[in-house]
């Protein structure tokens, strides 16, 4: 089981959690398994097609998992997954 | 030939004189260095009253905004006895007051695609310190095609984000964010809220990579990000790569000149709350209480965060927050006429484009919101 860190903005939507561990070989199971339990995550991740937002960025360890395989990248036990939001306050 | 110091220079700056990286080399470096600061709110607070003390030379300001109190919480270089007067110039007099050695320009002008390349024209480095994501974009362009650094904070909330963008030498804001998220799907500051002292934290980071950069010391953040949590005080760096498809950093770009950020982001360059949907949609406080005095029945509808209640309330208002709205739907009825309000009239704005599209025509947007009916119908009410 990853865990997946929730940034601020979205906890809103996670009961305040800000750590999930979710179940899953890949990238892309692992966030299916995040939005099964909370769907409420679901449209700020994902677009009408089902597809994962272009700004939203999520981190394996220290890497893009667009400069890794995308949702398809393995996901193995231990692994730490960030998703970091767009904010723009100053 | 870098500038020299004064004897009263050289005990001012006798910290940094003791530090071997810095030096008088390095003194002189920041005296002979200028730094465009975006922004003179949270964010730019802390960093233009760092890098005046730390002596760099030049330091422009670029700021339309006045002064005004719910900014004392964290805009730590302004003050009570500033208030109303425009920030740039409450900014320049308290950076003066702590060295008058330095030089502060003021551009007390919205910073625009209009404006952005002659303001930052004289300056070796631009700090992001905006509180909006047409600006962000802006200022990334700008900076990727004069080829200046780029030291980009964030903040919301408890969290906050740190890196140095510099596309000739690594990623640009782009390649990280190729896209806005859509209008309102983030909230700003101005709704959502801000811990006062994370500004605090973050802007100081920002000081500390343009102090580094002046100075070629340390490793710079280019190519890395840095993320701040406040409540887990949690620091994590995670790896930013350049975009190989980057529109504005790539070798074949798509954007190459500053375009109209407004229009790509879909929202205004600024954080002010000025939510309105448009022509016959909405009504003002006073058409309010007047049609509340006729009697007929007026559902009011508030979509701010439940916890918001207890600062302030209109009686017999039906609270449903705006996260929730689409779902609940079933609870209001088409029929009845409805105002729809919020603190300041941005939420209560997208709450009714989203009514209007769900088939709602009964409905008006409460210009201005509980704040704007606390000033001109019930004072007794307090503006938050």
């Amino acid at each position: 089981m990853a865990t997946l860190r929730i940034p601020t903005p979205l906890r809103a939507y996670t009961g305040g959690n800000n750590e999930i561990t979710v179940s899953g070989n890949t990238v892309g199971d692992a966030l299916n398994d995040l939005v099964t339990i909370y769907p409420a995550l679901r449209p700020h991740l994902y677009n009408g097609e089902g597809s994962l937002r272009p700004f939203v960025n999520l981190f394996l360890g220290e890497n893009n998992i667009k400069d890794l395989q995308g949702l398809a990248t393995p996901v193995s036990e231990n692994d730490r997954l960030l998703l970091i939001p767009s904010i723009a306050g100053g | 030939m870098l500038p020299g110091l004064s004897h009263e220079e050289i005990l001012r700056y006798s910290r940094h004189l003791l530090i071997p990286e810095v030096g008088l080399e390095g003194q002189r470096r920041l005296k002979a260095a200028s730094v465009l600061v975006i922004g003179t709110g949270g964010l730019g607070s802390p960093v233009a009253l760092y890098l005046a003390a730390a002596g760099v030379g030049r330091i422009g300001l670029v700021d339309y905004d006045v002064v005004d109190y719910s900014n004392l919480q964290r805009q730590v270089i302004h003050g009570s006895s500033t208030l109303g007067i425009l920030k740039v110039e409450s900014a320049r007099n308290r950076m003066l007051d702590l060295n008058p050695d330095i030089q502060v320009d003021v551009y007390n002008e919205p910073f625009t695609s209009y404006n952005a390349m002659q303001v930052a024209r004289d300056y070796d480095l631009i700090i992001d310190g905006t509180d909006n994501f047409p600006t962000r974009y802006l200022t990334n362009d700008l900076c990727v095609l004069t080829g200046k650094p780029n030291v980009y904070g964030s903040i919301f909330r408890f969290d906050g984000q740190v890196s140095v963008f510099d596309a000739r030498r690594g990623p640009c804001y782009r390649c990280l964010f190729p896209e806005p998220p859509p209008p309102g799907l983030v909230p700003s500051c101005a709704e959502g809220g801000v811990l006062g002292v994370l500004p605090g934290t973050i802007g100081t980071l920002q000081a500390t990579e343009a102090l580094k950069l002046i100075l070629g010391i340390g490793d710079p953040l280019i190519g890395k990000l840095l993320l701040y949590n406040a409540l887990d005080m949690s620091f994590d760096f995670v790896n930013l790569r350049k975009n190989p498809n980057c529109k504005v950093c790539s070798p074949e770009p798509e954007v190459t000149e500053l375009i109209d950020y407004e229009a790509f982001c879909g929202v205004p360059g600024h954080d002010h709350e000025e939510g309105t949907v448009g022509e016959g949609w909405d009504i003002t406080v006073t058409e309010l209480a007047e049609r509340m005095q006729t009697g007929n029945h007026l559902r009011l509808l508030d979509v701010r965060e439940p916890h918001e209640l207890e600062i302030s309330h209109l009686e017999g208002a039906t609270l449903i927050p705006l996260g929730q709205l689409a779902s609940r739907l079933s609870e209001l009825d088409s029929a009845e006429d409805m105002v729809v309000f919020c603190k300041a009239g941005t939420r209560s704005a997208r709450a009714l484009e989203l009514l209007l599209s769900a088939g709602f025509r009964k409905v008006k947007n409460l210009k201005g919101g509980i704040n704007a009916w606390a000033k001109e119908v019930d004072p007794s009410l307090p503006i938050y």
